[in-house]
């Protein structure tokens, strides 16, 4: 059988991803992540001296906190079975990337396991984000300094 | 006698005189394969430091286990051919060190359960051995680890990802005795590789060599379907294992005939399973527990076992690669 055939056939055979569910599941926990995260600024802004900007900062950190705990748990994977994109786009994704890489890479020591491991998957998120920052940031600024926006 | 390519027969008639099998806590709970295994674990990493400590351990007591059971240890052992999918196969090394029989480690993926059971049958066959260990094992957080995410990583997985299965399997061979499975013949797989990526869907990628091996077994050793009471593939998965199907009724064998996959139905019908388990410990647990003892009870006479196996590594992927497959084949029968 030759390779076409055979990946047709495949096709045929392999049940197709439920996008619609996924979506909505996506939609629903990530938005729930999101309503929980608000709620956190909120409590930032409410009882210590933070304003809508600066609470983003501590709110990240807790966001990152909770996603910390519930990976340590074992609770956040079964969590992202169910929730998809809804899971992994929020910041508690990328908390779990380096968590879940940081435990598992434990029995290799804290340098050479732990150090070395802990953004194997989260350093493309780093790498790439900076990245993108700082490109849209200088097309900006060009933009401006043309006077074609302004700040 | 040279009888085509890849095949083997064993006219002294080598048997499989007792087999060891262990499992871990979530099989004892979640499979109907665990009741026929001889140890059940209650920690996964079996109270050791480490994963791969486990792992090795796991295989370790499978050898000492099969051994027992013929009131051997492994000082009356020739050879030990064990294998596992961890990195230089260090589980196996480590289990080898600790049994201290003389060792090669053999590696066909999950199908080293029967390559290195045909191993032991040849070196039986050949009069250098009177006792030869064979066997595989996986452990789940090791290989997970070894080929996919950290194993707490929250991601997304479609219904063809299949659960690393942790197992280990050992069987003892020894030259004819009355009363024992009988390793009659088998066949060496040939790497088939049909041009799938996705390390996330291996049944798919190792049905094609399922059906080859199969196919070249038949045909060498001048089979017919009906001379088996079960074919019994190795961990396609269920979405693997209706492929390999597919693929025979092409070719028009009648698939309604027993056909299993170890694979498939290692979890019984729990869903967070998926399509089902995968490992070298997968055929070997299931093989040297279940089968093993329905051959012993007379409940199967001859039996077609063909373990399949993936031979990539998380480079080969990265890198874009293929998948290539192999699948060996051994016939096992109860005189």
């Amino acid at each position: 059988m030759d390779e076409k055939k055979y990946q047709q056939l495949e096709q045929q055979l392999t049940p197709k991803p439920a996008y619609l569910k996924n979506c909505l599941a996506a939609f629903i926990t990530g938005g729930f992540v999101c309503l929980i995260g608000q709620f956190v600024a909120l409590f930032y802004i409410t009882f210590f001296d933070f304003t809508e900007r600066t609470a983003s900062n501590p709110t990240v950190a807790t966001m990152i906190f909770f996603a910390m705990l519930l990976t340590g748990f074992g609770v956040y994977k079964k969590f992202a079975q169910f929730a998809g994109a809804g899971s992994a786009v929020p910041i508690t994704g990328f908390g779990n990337a380096v968590v879940s890489s940081a435990i598992e890479h434990r029995s290799e020591g804290y340098v050479l396991g732990v150090g070395g491991n802990m953004f194997k998957l989260a350093g493309s998120v780093i790498l790439y984000g900076v990245f993108s920052a700082f490109a849209v940031a200088l097309i900006k600024s060009i933009l401006v300094a043309l006077g074609v926006i302004s700040w | 006698m040279v009888n085509g390519r890849g095949l083997l027969t064993f006219a002294s008639q080598p048997v499989v005189v007792a087999t060891g099998v262990t499992v871990g806590p979530l099989e004892e709970k979640k499979s109907p394969f665990a009741k026929y295994a001889d140890k059940q674990y209650e920690d996964e990493r079996c109270g050791l430091k480490t994963n791969e400590q486990a792992h090795a351990r796991m295989m370790e007591e499978a050898v000492k286990i099969a051994l027992s059971k013929v009131d051997k240890t492994p000082a009356d052992a020739q050879f030990l051919l064990i294998g596992d999918l961890v990195n230089e196969m260090t589980p196996s090394n480590f289990a080898a060190g600790t049994v201290g029989i003389p060792y090669m480690g053999m590696f066909s993926a999950c199908a080293t359960s029967v390559s290195t059971l045909l191993t032991a049958a040849l070196l039986t066959e050949a009069g250098m051995a009177d006792l030869v260990i064979a066997g595989s094992a996986s452990q789940h957080n090791a290989i997970e680890r070894q080929f996919r995410y950290p194993l707490q990583y929250g991601s997304q997985k479609g219904a063809t990802a299949q659960w690393t299965a942790t197992a280990a399997g050992a069987a003892a061979v020894t030259p004819y005795i009355a009363g024992a499975p009988v390793i009659t013949c088998g066949t060496v797989g040939v790497v088939t590789d049909l041009g799938m990526t996705d390390p996330l869907n291996m049944g798919a990628a190792m049905a094609p060599a399922a059906a080859d091996t199969f196919k070249r077994h038949l045909d060498g050793h001048g089979k017919t379907l009906e001379d088996y009471d079960l074919v019994m593939t190795g961990d396609l998965g269920k979405i693997g294992f209706e492929l390999f199907k597919t693929l025979l009724d092409r070719w028009e064998y009648n698939v309604s005939h027993t056909f299993r996959d170890a694979g498939a139905e290692y979890y019984g019908k729990h869903p967070e399973f998926l399509a089902g388990a995968s490992g070298s410990g997968c055929s070997a647990s299931v093989y040297f527990s279940e089968v093993y003892d329905k051959l012993l009870a007379g409940q199967y006479k001859r039996v077609l076992l063909i373990a399949t196996g993936s031979l990539m590594s998380p480079l080969s992927y990265q890198q874009g690669e293929t998948i290539p497959c192999i699948a060996h084949a051994v016939e096992i029968e109860m005189k």
